[in-house]
């Protein structure tokens, strides 16, 4: 799914988003606007749905790029559909997560950044995700997995695939 | 709702918990962790074992917040007794309820920590991870549902809130918090009632306070199980600090790392409008104030309150120089208020209880107590409170179980990128804000991560700065090509490439960032490294020389 324009349920929220802010100061809603949009448009921002924000809040679309380049949980390019988000910091790397990150290379044949050709799969390096007491972790949409071992991985990436066989 | 309507439904609660029909209580945990390891499911099962068993009147079942001991998860805390089962799934849920409820013979292996101990407690409040605790903060976390305002209210819940609005004007709020001598939780340990003061001394029409958890420290996660576990807490003392400081609006930034924490706390919000705990003329005084939710996009550095600040505004979020300080021009330009999730929770107890209560904990200079992350090589991984002044070495051994596999303790490190290591000869230091600065590290946030002697230090420091190298924000040139520059020269020499040279290049250079960089986080991002270099000195020689 590529870029259109909100719907109305979205414009709606869009609407929500700007008046908790005071008068004049609609480009403060901008990262939960983008939140919105890359939710909307199938997981990542294009330069069109970032035009698209920047005339919606009617600011100049070099605000919103400087924006959406800055914070790591925007993406900008196409995403796959499960995007495994995994911990690369201290309390996980003592605890092995440089083999769980070469384990998921090797078996899904991607490296950090990259989408798997079927577009199934995105892996990405992440800092702490706060979840050092169940290290290695990754986060996978909106819930951690934890304690990560190879058969963990692979029961994970089997799920994901089943799921998708299933949706579609 | 009016300040009566609140005690009417306070007591209607009390009572109802009081005359609790049910013999015993089941707590889920289902914090972040022990979802992730599969409570959802352990819940739903036991909802549906006790439906079969006919017990649905004599057992309670909560779902509750962090209880602590995480890699243990999932956890079940069966009450009154304190028993708490780890690692429960739902194959062995049957056997549990028929042990411990119809049998009254707990099964001894499946035992919080039965791995560890030669006999593992069937009352857990007796087990030295417990015991050695002391918690403030975290008091109901892992006890009420966080998803039920009314589990808060029969623990006190906006009791303080209550004593604050028909009580006390501002000038006694913030005497009380002055006098409890905490100190702000979220790292640098500013004075939190000198920070009141100062915001509420300013004149405007106009004053926001915002709760600062953008919580990103490695191997801190304090803020998310909080938030988790009680967000009414830290919505209280956010209320009370825009009473004390004469706001009306707030503003909670949580990461967006955080899914859980922002799904509970905009719930509490929506449950606190809907009582009339948020909104104006709050329980019928003439104190309004709202909250909205700010969710983060990830970026460390927002954590930096400059920073935080810019990214509400909608911006990128780099920092700018203080003065002016977010006290005198904030959000927006107006008198801000910013408190880590950690400071607001603990608000409540101190107006409740008092300050001198409060300031009788700690050491002199450190009141109160302290959240920890642990992390890391040790054995139980989770989240603790301990008074402030807590010797490291109970934290690590009788807390956290020692290290695992019987390893030996090398170093922790505090203060995550900002801080520094303690090495095992300085084990016995005490945890206070003085005590670690003289050691070379800072109290930080409250992550602690364990580490144990295959731990290869100079790997450690590189690990650090490659974070802030990930993380710098660009803005200013000694952290942007410093953090990069002290990165390369550290890979050098752990890949044992590296030269005396470089190690005094790296030297030089971590006292320039340190010196010239715009924020908090471009002038600590160096500590990793000297702290290790400081105690671990020899590594890096040995690194060097093998080149």
């Amino acid at each position: 799914m590529g870029f259109m324009k909100f719907n109305e349920q979205q414009l709606a929220e869009f609407n929500r988003l700007v008046a908790r802010y005071p008068e004049g100061k609609q480009k403060s809603a901008l990262l939960p606007v983008l939140h919105l949009a890359q939710e909307s448009f199938g997981g990542w921002l294009s330069e069109e749905a970032l035009n698209y924000v920047a005339e919606l809040l009617q600011i100049k679309p070099i605000e919103v790029y400087e924006v959406a380049t800055f914070y790591s949980m925007y993406h900008l390019k196409p995403v796959g559909k499960y995007v495994f988000e995994v911990c690369q910091t201290g309390p996980c790397m003592l605890r092995g997560s440089d083999n769980i990150i070469q384990y998921i290379e090797n078996t899904l044949g991607i490296k950090p950044g990259e989408t798997t050709a079927d577009g199934l799969f995105t892996l990405k390096t992440v800092e702490c995700l706060g979840a050092c007491g169940y290290a290695p972790m990754m986060q996978l949409g909106k819930h951690y997995r934890e304690h990560l071992t190879k058969e963990k991985v692979d029961a994970i990436i089997e799920e994901c695939r089943k799921n998708a066989a299933v949706n579609n | 709702m009016n300040r009566k309507d609140l005690q009417t439904i306070i007591y209607a609660e009390k009572a109802k918990e009081e005359n609790n029909k049910y013999k015993y209580k089941i707590h889920v945990c289902c914090g972040a962790g022990c979802i992730s390891s599969g409570s959802e499911e352990v819940l739903k099962k036991l909802q549906e074992e006790i439906k079969q068993r006919e017990l649905e009147n004599e057992i309670e079942i909560v779902p509750t917040g962090c209880m602590g001991p995480c890699n243990q998860g999932p956890l079940i805390k069966f009450e009154p007794n304190h028993t708490i089962y780890q690692k429960v799934d739902c194959s062995n849920i049957a056997s549990i309820v028929q042990n411990q409820i119809i049998d009254k013979k707990p099964i001894e292996e499946m035992l919080l920590f039965a791995n560890f101990r030669t006999k593992a407690f069937i009352n857990a409040q007796e087990d030295p991870f417990f015991k050695k605790q002391l918690k403030i903060t975290l008091k109901n976390c892992g006890d009420i549902n966080p998803e039920k305002l009314e589990d808060y209210l029969v623990h006190d819940g906006y009791k303080a809130l209550d004593k604050v609005l028909f009580e006390m004007s501002s000038e006694d709020v913030i005497a009380e918090i002055k006098h409890s001598r905490m100190r702000g939780r979220g790292g640098a340990g500013y004075p939190t009632g000198l920070k009141w003061e100062t915001v509420y001394k300013y004149i405007s029409n106009q004053k926001y306070v915002i709760c600062n958890g953008d919580e990103g420290d490695p191997g801190a996660f304090m803020d998310r199980s909080v938030l988790e576990g009680n967000p009414h807490r830290v919505l209280e003392g956010m209320l009370i600090a825009g009473y004390a400081v004469g706001a009306n609006k707030g503003f909670a930034y949580i990461r967006g790392e955080y899914p859980l924490a922002i799904k509970r706390f905009e719930l509490a919000i929506k449950q606190a409008r809907k009582m009339g705990l948020l909104g104006n003329n709050i329980l019928g005084s003439n104190f309004s104030f709202d909250i909205e939710i700010r969710i983060g996009a990830g970026a460390f550095v927002c954590g930096e309150e400059t920073a935080l600040i810019a990214s509400i505004e909608g911006k990128r979020g780099t920092p700018r120089p203080r003065p002016p300080f977010p006290a005198e021009s904030g959000l927006w330009g107006k008198p801000t208020l910013i408190n880590n999730v950690e400071t607001f929770a603990g608000i409540a107890p101190i107006i409740n209880n008092g300050g001198e209560w409060y300031s009788e904990i700690g050491t002199p200079k450190s009141a109160g107590t302290k959240v920890f992350a642990l992390a890391g090589k040790i054995n139980i991984s989770g989240l603790i409170e301990v008074p402030m002044g807590t010797s490291l070495h109970e934290i690590v051994y009788d807390i956290g179980g020692g290290i695992q596999h019987d390893h030996e303790f090398k170093a922790a490190q505090t203060g995550g990128p900002s801080g520094g290591c303690i090495p095992a000869q300085h084990i016995d230091v005490k945890m206070d804000y003085e005590s670690l600065i003289n050691l070379g590290s800072i109290m930080g946030s409250g992550g602690l991560i364990i580490m144990d002697n295959y731990t290869e230090m100079v790997d450690v420091a590189r690990f650090f700065m490659e974070f802030c190298m990930d993380e710098s924000c660009g803005k200013c040139v000694p952290c942007r090509v410093g953090t990069k520059m002290m990165h390369d020269l550290i890979k050098k020499i752990n890949d044992g490439k590296g030269t005396k040279i470089d190690l005094e290049r790296l030297e030089e250079l971590a006292v320039y960032v340190k010196e010239t960089s715009l924020c908090g986080l471009g002038a600590s991002a160096p500590n990793p490294l000297l702290s290790t270099l400081r105690y671990f000195r020899n590594e890096y020689e040995e690194k060097i020389q093998k080149a």
